[in-house]
């Protein structure tokens, strides 16, 4: 019985094991010296796995009772989170070690998070998902802080902690409410005591409370104020990988909770689901405008299009989730070449993230300039980039779920929301001379980032690798 | 050929991708290879798009050339010529290699300005060919982004507030217009423009927030395709981009502005508005046509008092247009029939006429008008086309211009007789502003010093009039060349109209009556 429980999560095991030996292994030896290989070593694990569990795995199984469900939907998610921590590990290396925040634990801290995402996305019970959630959260508040020496990044670690400690308390005292009412921590329970009918107010308090705890994590509106600080505090690459995998794994933790465990109850968490949104997508659109910091523009960028993700969500079918999962998929494509290209800007071995310092950047590395013109208008959501496609999805979930107005909405934020895309585009190619311009100091893995991802965005309207049929398939297993 | 129409469509877009690839530095040599490859391109696209004319059946009023293939989404790649927009096909195709020899001149950054208009050129064919919602949205916005930057890089001193001003405008229009394409997909299961065109939207009314709204669906779905086609037509009062825009592109952007894109408007009336929700279109239409009426005349009195040259002829265009949009919602043969002939006919006037604002541009550097004055003196060939082209936009008798204005103010009299007489007056107007711009411009004494050195056209130049001159005067001589090409499928739209508007007439009566 455990033989069996252990092999479906054997890709778990193997990443949490990896990360203590090599924990151990690097303290025992070279400690930082051993970064590197570090570095590369647990991106390559991640890539292995991801391979894995993309090409072995096969319908829905479930480990210790019921607490670990292993099925398309989990799996979907994995692979997107293992080749994302992956790529952003790649992607930090020159910029981490260039500035000595090369330190070993850093990899192995993504790789304990990557195991807690992991774990989310498979939580078939309250006491797993709170599991997993405190395994990544925990590791990210050390990341954020990991420039030790600099006030900004200690602060958004603290931020960072001190609301994600309040947002697990909240999260914490859903559980507790739902246990209450219904008697049991598995979603197959709950399920079942909301299917018998009227759901109690007090289910409902606790369904609430575990809405905004989740909605902390995928910084939803009104949960969002650490989302701007921790971005822009961070290093760089610290804040390109809360941008990708975190988003991905908290986003696919509040389908599973949502329709695993209050599947029946739709209309009850639709409408919370509705405000998360149309909040989320206007305040990033309209607040996002003022930016000059790059990073920052990119946090509200990223509350943006959690807000149209969760369209997908609150269609509550089973094309929302697939509409779901594709726009997370593009989405983290999409931050990995932008991020890559932020990992690039700098003066005199600076990091720079004033925008301004772009002004013309067009005449001087025209290659770099059109990647970031496809990346910016792909966010922005014009066709024919990939992105376009990504919001066509969602929102054909959303009005063929009757939710024709969250829709409109959605449609004029995205228009708000192009502006400040477009004003990057602006600077690049037709701002006024600046006298401190930006300079790229590109590696060869972020150029391959940058310009595969522009690709991608193109190659994509013609074939999308699969992806499709991959979410399609995913979502028929979460919802049925 | 079976796939002549994406052969057509993508030649350009290859060529650019040619040009992006292959084509390192910016020498003088690197400059003349990129204008040759762009000028080459866009002509071998029209000669191979002749076959599409040549293959064309006139008397066959549904979808020719089709072509269709799977794509992502459960949507198609579809495409298909039919009587509507065979005409607009060939208009870009002819149009473009006249803006890239019109731009023989630019030297900055020549490289990327031949790509932007080759990608624009792909994309402005796709949308005339798209026989898929998404995919015809997908060529309409992508649009949008070699347009953006055209005005933005090669545009004049307030280009910046120009290009924002003419994406965000268009941009917020069209995501309306993308709603209802969901909706729509939605409703009947599939985004196939010929299987919509039979699909019929419930007109039923119903009350959204305490307003109750006759033709329910249907007009709801006309007000959002609208929101789009009117920005892009531009009808008045959402037009106000426009003259910024022109005024700040490049002249060959001004050209492929006017000439071209500004058609999509009227193209997506007739292939999406006045088939898909007839209803609704009849519902609205008194409301359109008076507003079609207004632009005319509202728009003919702003050009009078213009003082720079670009932005008179932008607030004629939205004159022009405004005809255009009155013919279409006259619902009649000759009204659509003179719409169809007004968009293909204003191609070619407003490109010749940005042309020639363009040819003393470049010699003199400004486009105001007080500049100008006794040009005939020195340049007696000049003064001779922009006086024909002049004369077309007034709409005289023997120019392509004035059978436009007669079969759309014929069309519209049947209809509503108060509407077309009010834009009639444009016609006085458009006379007035065309001919005082003439007069400032090209007589009177020569006086000023600047002036004296002028030279007159270039054979470069020469050669970029004379095929408009040639189709301008052919048309208005013989216009069978394009009405007896879209006769039969404007007879056949118009057939269905009235059709759809019986049945719903029915309904409502049998309702009524139970």
């Amino acid at each position: 019985m455990i033989q069996a429980d252990l092999t479906i999560i054997l890709p778990e095991i193997i990443l949490a094991v990896y990360a203590m030996l090599a924990l151990i292994g690097a303290v025992y030896t070279s400690k930082d010296g051993l970064a590197p290989v570090l570095v590369w070593s647990t991106a390559g694990l991640m890539a292995l796995l991801a391979i894995w569990i993309a090409t072995n795995g096969d319908g829905t199984n479930v480990a210790f009772n019921g607490m670990f469900v292993d099925d398309g939907f989990a799996r979907f998610a994995k692979v997107a989170i293992l080749l994302s921590a992956a790529a952003v590990l790649v992607m930090s290396q020159d910029y981490m070690a260039r500035r000595g925040l090369l330190r070993f634990e850093y990899p192995l801290l993504v790789a304990l998070a990557a195991v807690g995402m992991m774990m989310m996305v498979s939580a078939g019970d309250l006491m797993s998902l709170y599991m997993g959630l405190e395994l990544q959260s925990l590791s990210l508040y050390v990341v954020a802080a990991l420039r030790r020496d600099s006030a900004k990044s200690t602060e958004a670690g603290l931020k960072y902690f001190v609301l994600g400690a309040l947002s697990s308390g909240l999260l914490l005292y859903g559980a507790s409410l739902v246990y209450g009412f219904t008697g049991t921590t598995l979603f197959s329970g709950i399920i079942q005591t909301v299917h018998h009918g009227d759901v109690s107010v007090g289910l409902l308090f606790g369904l609430i409370f575990l809405i905004s705890g989740l909605a902390f994590k995928v910084s939803a509106v009104p949960f969002h104020m650490w989302t701007p600080d921790v971005y822009e505090g961070s290093p760089t690459p610290i804040t390109a990988f809360f941008a990708t995998a975190p988003k991905v794994a908290a986003m696919a933790l509040f389908a599973r909770l949502l329709h695993d465990a209050f599947g029946g109850v739709v209309k009850d968490w639709q409408q919370v689901i509705v405000l998360l949104s149309v909040l989320s997508m206007l305040l990033g659109a309209v607040a996002a405008i003022g930016q000059r910091d790059i990073k920052r523009l990119m946090a509200f960028s990223s509350i943006a299009h959690m807000g149209y993700a969760l369209i997908g969500l609150a269609a509550g079918t089973e094309l929302g989730i697939k509409a779901m999962l594709m726009y997370l998929a593009i989405y983290v494509t999409m931050n990995i070449g932008t991020f890559a290209f932020i990992l690039m800007m700098e003066r005199d071995g600076k990091p720079v993230t004033d925008i301004d310092a772009l002004r013309q950047f067009a005449k001087r590395d025209p290659g770099k300039a059109l990647a970031v013109l496809i990346l910016m208008f792909s966010l922005a959501g014009v066709p024919p980039m990939l992105g376009f496609f990504a919001k066509f999805g969602v929102w054909q979930a959303g009005v063929s779920a009757g939710l024709t107005g969250l829709v409109i909405v959605s449609a004029i934020a995205s228009v708000i929301g192009a502006f400040y895309y477009l004003r990057i585009v602006f600077y690049m190619y037709f701002g006024d001379e600046n006298d401190e311009p930006v300079e790229t100091h590109s590696s060869p893995v972020l150029w391959t980032a940058l310009m595969g991802s522009a690709a991608l965005m193109l190659v994509g309207v013609v074939y999308q690798f699969g992806i499709e049929g991959a979410a399609a398939a995913a979502a028929a297993t979460l919802v049925n | 050929m079976d796939n002549i129409l994406s052969i057509v469509t993508f030649i350009p877009a290859v060529a650019a991708g040619i040009l992006a690839l292959f084509l390192h530095g910016d020498d003088d040599a690197a400059q003349r290879n990129a204008k040759w490859v762009a000028l080459v391109a866009t002509t071998v696209t029209f000669l191979v798009s002749i076959g599409i004319y040549t293959g064309f059946d006139p008397s066959n009023t549904g979808f020719q050339m089709v072509e269709e293939g799977e794509w992502l989404l459960g949507l198609k790649y579809k495409m298909g010529v039919d009587g509507i927009s065979v005409l607009f096909v060939l208009l870009t195709t002819f149009i473009m290699p006249l803006t890239i020899l019109a731009s023989w001149n630019v030297t900055d950054r020549v490289k990327e300005y031949m790509i932007a208009f080759l990608l624009l050129e792909t994309l402005m064919l796709g949308v005339f060919m798209a026989l898929d919602l998404v995919l015809f949205y997908l060529f309409f916005e992508a649009g949008l982004i070699p347009m953006f930057l055209i005005i933005g890089i090669w545009g004049g001193a307030n280009r910046i507030y120009a290009s924002f001003k003419f994406f965000l405008y268009t941009f917020l229009g069209s995501v309306l217009m993308l709603v209802a394409m969901v909706a729509m997909y939605a409703d009947a299961g599939t985004t196939d423009i010929e299987a919509l065109m039979s699909h019929q939207f419930s007109s039923e009314g119903f009350s959204v927030l305490g307003v109750y709204i006759v033709g329910g669906m249907q007009t709801l779905m006309f007000l959002a395709f609208f929101a789009s086609f009117a920005v892009k037509m531009p009808m008045w009062p959402v037009h106000t981009w426009l003259p910024d825009a022109h005024v700040q592109a490049p002249t060959a952007g001004s050209v492929v502005l006017a000439a071209i894109l500004l058609k999509m408007g009227g193209y997506g009336f007739l292939r999406f508005s006045l088939p898909m929700f007839p209803v609704g279109s009849a519902v609205m239409t008194d409301l359109v046509l008076w507003m079609s009426a207004i632009a005319v005349v509202y728009t003919s009195l702003v050009a009078l008092v213009q003082e720079d040259m670009k932005k008179l002829i932008a607030y004629s265009s939205v004159a022009h247009m405004g005809f255009v949009t009155m013919g279409i919602f006259a619902a009649n043969q000759q009204g659509i029939d003179g719409a169809i002939f007004q968009m293909i006919s204003h191609g070619f006037i407003s490109a010749a006429l940005f042309l020639c604002v363009g040819v003393i541009y470049d010699r003199m550097h400004t486009r105001d008008i007080d500049a100008y004055g006794g040009l005939v003196i020195r340049m007696p060939a000049y003064a001779l086309v922009f006086m024909l082209f002049t004369m077309a936009n007034v709409g005289l008798p023997g120019t392509s211009g004035f059978i436009g204005e007669f079969l759309t103010l014929m069309g519209a009299f049947q209809v509503n007789t108060w509407v077309t007489a009010v834009a009639a007056t444009g016609v006085i107007f458009s006379a007035g502003y065309a001919l005082w711009l003439y007069r400032r411009v090209v007589f009177g004494d020569l006086i000023k010093e600047s002036l004296k050195a002028m030279t007159d056209m270039s054979s470069r130049e020469r050669l970029i009039f004379a095929p408009l001159i040639v189709m301008t005067i052919l048309l208005g001589v013989y216009p069978s060349l394009v009405t007896d090409v879209i006769g039969n499928s404007t007879a056949a739209l118009i057939s269905n109209y009235d059709t759809a508007l019986a049945a719903a007439e029915a309904v409502t009566q049998t309702a009524a009556s139970h």
